[in-house]
């Protein structure tokens, strides 16, 4: 794997030109790895309750919440036509109930997971949300909001150097 | 009813899922494989076998984590530690931070300045080095990040070169990732 054709390295502008393309490679593997979890989380081959056409647009969601617009575009692009409204931070899933406490946990843990309690699981078992997908839903959560980070901190490291 | 611990600690609390993990015995092959279980090797815990019921980033997030906790070069074990522990911090995510603050404590063999972290987050007494870490890793973790180019700046004005960054930005990040998964799906409870 191209190190500098990941999602992480052309969203932070870095390149193997880059002054920073001798430090990055130190980490090549680790990079590699993060490319991998991302198909696992947004593109899974067994992707269980959760499409990869809603799994893109809860992660394009994520990446709006956090400023991140490079992301936020990149994740639109694996969306499709169907799903769009979920991207929409203004949505609240409506009158789907099993969408609305999806995008209401997604919400919460994306932003504030400090917050998170035992009923906020209980939710979305409450509407029939197994917990093998509630697991699914937490990754994607979970490393959308790595990837986020990574990224963010990568542009710091381009804007310092 | 026991209740969950609710304030930081150093000592390793028991992890209660809030969710079903899977029954070992009826695990598929793809499950085995991503929690690397061998048949000498079945005591597993429960927060692996909730993650298992997601194999399929189980079997990636395994070796990054430990690719970004373990590698040799750059940032020093105790100093990752420490960036694990500033994203639990504002994350609060109770088990996390205890494990890594008691990681930090045994290779550093100081029990003082993770008290002080806890008792007094960024304000926290600690040696400049350490507090440039505390706060770059702290701003990273909020969302949107608060991270800027002057926080940056103050690590390297603390002797961090750019591959201590980097590992720095990967361990922070990473506890973004973890806490959202050990703070959601379940509880930290006294050990028995």
């Amino acid at each position: 794997m191209d190190i500098f054709q990941t999602i992480v390295a052309k969203a932070a502008g870095i390149s193997a030109e880059s002054r920073l393309a001798g430090v990055l490679s130190e980490r090549g593997e680790i990079l590699e790895l993060t490319e991998k979890s991302h198909d696992a989380a947004l593109r899974p081959k067994h992707p269980g309750g959760l499409t990869h056409s809603e799994r893109a647009a809860l992660a394009c969601r994520i990446a709006l919440l956090n400023d991140e617009a490079v992301l936020a575009r990149h994740y639109d692009g694996l969306i499709g036509d169907s799903n769009r409204e979920i991207a929409d931070t203004g949505f609240d899933g409506g009158s789907d109930i099993r969408l609305r406490a999806i995008i209401r946990h997604t919400d919460l843990v994306a932003v504030n997971p400090r917050e998170a309690v035992s009923g906020d699981v209980s939710a979305l078992q409450n509407v029939g949300i197994a917990d093998a997908d509630i697991v699914r839903l937490s990754e994607l959560i979970a490393f959308v909001s790595y990837q986020i980070r990574v990224v963010a901190g990568l542009r710091l490291m381009v804007e310092v150097s | 009813m026991t209740k969950p611990i609710e304030d930081f600690t150093a000592v390793v609390p028991f992890w209660q899922p809030r969710v079903t993990p899977l029954d070992l015995e009826k695990a598929t092959g793809e499950q085995m494989e991503a929690m690397k279980v061998t048949v000498s090797n079945t005591d597993i815990g429960a927060y692996t076998l909730v993650l298992a019921l997601d194999p399929e980033t189980l079997q990636q997030r395994t070796p990054l984590f430990n690719g970004i906790m373990y590698s040799r070069g750059g940032l020093s074990r105790s100093e990752t530690e420490m960036g694990a522990v500033a994203a639990s911090v504002v994350n609060r995510c109770i088990y996390c931070a205890a494990v890594h603050a008691n990681r930090y404590n045994q290779l550093t063999k100081d029990e003082t300045v993770m008290d002080r972290i806890f008792a007094s987050g960024e304000d926290a007494d600690i040696d400049p080095r350490q507090k440039a870490l505390m706060n770059f890793a702290t701003k990273l973790s909020k969302c949107p990040s608060e991270a800027r180019k002057a926080d940056m700046e103050l690590l390297v004005e603390n002797g961090f070169g750019m591959d201590e960054v980097l590992d720095l930005i990967l361990s922070a990040s990473l506890f973004g990732w973890a806490n959202r998964l050990m703070h959601v799906l379940g509880d930290p409870m006294p050990q028995d």
